[in-house]
């Protein structure tokens, strides 16, 4: 069996088990965020943390809980860091520095997991299990409330109450992420993951010496920081680490994890709208785009085009062998069109189109399936773009799900699209034109554009993977980037909860011939078209200073 | 305005506390449990795979070493791999590729270097290796730097060199690499691969045992 055929199978074998996954746990999801049972131990969290978790919010009060909750993580991870020198459990690493402090609180609370930090290096026990762990649940557990919050906006009618925002980040950190990545970290510790608190030791080698070691939690960290879309490994290779990642079915199986809730949503969300067919038009839409770009990666990867691959005589610069070419590509596109940012080959040596797709990517916002929570919100304001150049092209007001968009929900649509774009395109431009910035760059050309452009792209769209070769460890870029993950996580947050009130207050619009039918493949097919045309117009040009520029000339 | 400072304090206080009640669960009371079940079934694993030879220590089988003698199986470069920077007290293991481009020159380079080296190695008075043979992972750096892994054609172009240098015939060699090749798991995941580690011990007691 040759690579490619072995590539395509393992592909195969992937989308099998996503779509064994992705019913039961879909309805189960809207089970726990329907639910108006409440656990013992919720119960205790609840008086813990002094909320009643019956009360309904109006939109502002949710986004409110959600900004106080994200300000204060920030707050905590900052001071954990700041603070890491003097407590116990550091293994006698220093405090970091504020600037990288401000950048990894911020990058964690966001999802992001953006790290200018080498992990094996830097964080003790502490601030790895207590603090970057922690975010990895709640952020994910945040996006996910921000998406049922939006999904119940379609789904109810003349109400301003859009459920509890307590409520729902607290069940879905434990009765979703706790149990999924408890189950994961067993099955990665059973493959060879380390779980250990061994700390900094000795190993003798083969030829004699020792290697000094750092052990530490990690599969608890990766099960999770797969499971909830974030990405910020534990050592600096991140899932290419055999400690992380040692063999080919844990890297199967983290893609695995990766993808499964993202796409289970989609069911949760057809579930909740009581059309599960509304669901699978979503799902559809995001399969079709993943699938495209997956076959897009293997075919530039085993071609590989550039002079140091021909010169090699295939791309395995920065691949591991036992995942080989195909996996690596499938991996490489699953942690870019998702919000993880996790790698297990390092894209800056990916071939130039080949970075330019896991770029392309994370421009179409992170929507296919997007990362837990944030992908289906994002996918449900291209639909409601989608509607609304339907409706222009017939000359009809356009209808989503039986509520109409209207002047306020197209604003509101619309700034959440301009958002993203306006960040990437602004801090990239302004590193390039500045004369230091540009220093941090390890390749010079085309490519060393790209680094910075993957950055920011990375950064504002909450991704967290590099084009490694970049000094990201700099005032400005741990600043600039910290700003950009800050804004692009929580403006459109804004924008997604002012949107869910407003459609939570309309009464629904009858079905009638004239209406667009939504749940049909003619619409996956104009959701994907207008996905398609809005990315690629926006960034065509910043796409064509850097990998397309690289690409062709290879 | 003094009522909305009240509120904003509330809620603050509210995300704080809802913050440490979630750490006490997700970053105390889960990595704790997962670690007790870890280190109870799996403890090996648990521990970094550790691997002996002669009763010692000698690394894990899931991590790649540098340095080996000719006499010994090569692994892959690690050029990527960089220093301890930040906590000099340490000398600790690091991860990293060198995350150098297709199309930057000092890739190109340090490709034919790898190659050229392969080539001049493995090649001898009566063994002329070709420059095409060399497989593509022998001259690149792994992502992690620490990939414990060369493919199969890598080891069977090193066979003759190793045979050679340790009086052993090429069959007998070739045997034993056969018996370190792992397949792809069920036949399709992942790529075949030889752990370097795992051969070269395999390959010194066989050198042992052939010189009384």
């Amino acid at each position: 069996m040759g690579p490619v055929l072995a590539g395509v199978l393992q592909l195969l074998a992937l989308i099998a088990a996503l779509a064994l996954a992705c019913i039961p746990l879909g309805n189960y999801m809207a089970k726990v965020y329907s639910s108006d049972k409440h656990w013992r131990v919720e119960k205790w969290v609840y008086k813990g943390i002094g909320a009643n978790p019956d009360t309904e919010m109006t939109w502002s009060a949710y986004l409110r809980g959600v900004l106080a909750f994200s300000a204060v993580g920030v707050l905590f991870l900052y001071l954990l860091m700041r603070l890491q020198g003097v407590l116990p459990g550091s293994l006698g690493f220093s405090s970091v520095d504020p600037a990288q402090s401000f950048n990894t609180a911020v990058s964690f609370v966001t999802n992001t997991n953006w790290q200018s930090y080498y992990g094996e290096q830097t964080m003790g026990h502490v601030v790895q299990t207590a603090g970057l762990a922690v975010q990895n649940f709640v952020s994910a557990a945040v996006g996910m409330a921000v998406a049922v919050a939006l999904v119940r906006g379609f789904a109810r009618s003349r109400t301003g109450a859009l459920g509890n925002f307590w409520s729902d980040l607290v069940r879905g950190t434990l009765r979703i992420l706790v149990p999924a990545a408890a189950i994961a970290a067993i099955v990665l510790v059973a493959c060879g993951v380390i779980q250990n608190f061994s700390g900094i030791h000795e190993v003798g080698q083969f030829m004699g010496g020792s290697q000094q070691w750092n052990g530490g939690a990690v599969a608890s960290q990766e099960a999770i920081k797969e499971v909830g879309t974030n990405g910020g490994g534990y050592f600096n290779a991140n899932s290419a680490h055999p400690f992380e990642n040692p063999t080919p079915f844990t890297n199967l199986f983290e893609i695995f994890l990766i993808l499964v809730i993202p796409f289970s949503l989609t069911r949760t969300f057809g579930v909740m709208v009581g059309s599960v067919r509304q669901g699978y038009a979503i799902l559809a839409t995001m399969f079709t785009i993943w699938l495209s770009f997956v076959a897009l990666m293997m075919w530039t990867e085993f071609a590989h085009h550039g002079p140091a691959f021909q010169a090699a005589g295939g791309a395995y610069e920065g691949k591991e062998v036992r995942f080989g070419v195909g996996a690596s590509s499938i991996f490489a596109v699953s942690t870019t069109l998702t919000s993880t940012g996790a790698v297990d080959s390092f894209h800056s040596s990916f071939t130039g189109l080949g970075g330019g797709i896991t770029m392309l990517g994370m421009m179409l916002g992170e929507i296919a399936p997007g990362g837990v929570g944030s992908g289906l919100y994002g996918m449900l304001i291209m639909a409601v773009i989608a509607v609304f150049i339907a409706g222009l092209m017939v000359g009809r007001t356009p209808e989503y799900l039986g509520k109409k968009i209207g002047t306020r929900e197209i604003k509101l649509a619309a700034c959440y699209l301009l958002i993203t774009p306006a960040l990437v395109l602004v801090f990239t431009a302004v590193s390039m034109a500045l004369p230091t910035p540009p220093h941090s760059m390890l390749n010079s050309g085309a490519h060393g554009f790209s680094e910075v452009l993957y950055a920011f792209t990375s950064a504002s769209n909450n991704n967290g993977s590099a084009f490694a070769g970049l000094n990201a460890n700099t005032d400005w870029f741990n600043t600039m980037t910290g700003l950009a993950m800050l804004l692009g996580r929580f403006l459109p947050m804004v924008f997604v909860l002012a949107l869910a009130g407003s459609l939570a207050e309309q009464k629904p619009v009858p079905v009638t011939a004239g209406t667009l039918r939504t749940e049909k493949p003619l619409f996956t097919g104009l959701l994907v078209g207008a996905i398609v045309v809005i990315t690629g117009l926006t960034y065509f040009p910043a796409l064509a200073l850097g990998p397309l520029a690289e690409g062709l000339a290879s | 305005m003094n009522n909305s400072v009240v509120n904003t304090a509330r809620l603050l206080g509210a995300g704080l506390r809802a913050l440490l009640v979630l750490t006490l669960v997700t970053g105390v009371i889960y990595p704790l449990v997962v670690t007790g079940i870890a280190q109870g079934l799996f403890p090996g694993k648990a521990n970094g795979s550790e691997i002996r030879a002669d009763g010692k220590v000698v690394g894990s089988s899931l991590i790649g070493q540098q340095g080996y003698s000719l006499d010994y199986f090569q692994p892959r470069p690690a050029n990527g791999l960089g220093e301890n920077s930040l906590n000099t007290q340490y000398r600790l293991l690091l991860s990293g590729a060198t995350n150098l481009s297709a199309d930057n020159d000092k890739l190109v380079k340090s490709v034919e270097a790898a190659k050229a080296k392969v080539v001049k190695d493995n090649s001898t008075a009566d063994h002329r290796v070709e420059p095409s043979q060399v497989p593509a992972d022998a001259v690149t750096s792994s992502g992690s730097g620490l990939d414990p892994d060369i493919s199969p054609a890598y080891a069977d172009l090193q066979v003759h060199r190793v045979a050679e240098r340790n009086g052993l015939t090429d069959a007998r060699v070739r045997k034993l690499v056969d018996e370190h090749t792992e397949g792809r798991t069920l036949g399709f995941v992942g790529e075949p691969r030889v752990n370097v580690l795992e051969l070269n011990i395999a390959l010194k007691d066989l050198v042992a045992k052939a010189r009384p």
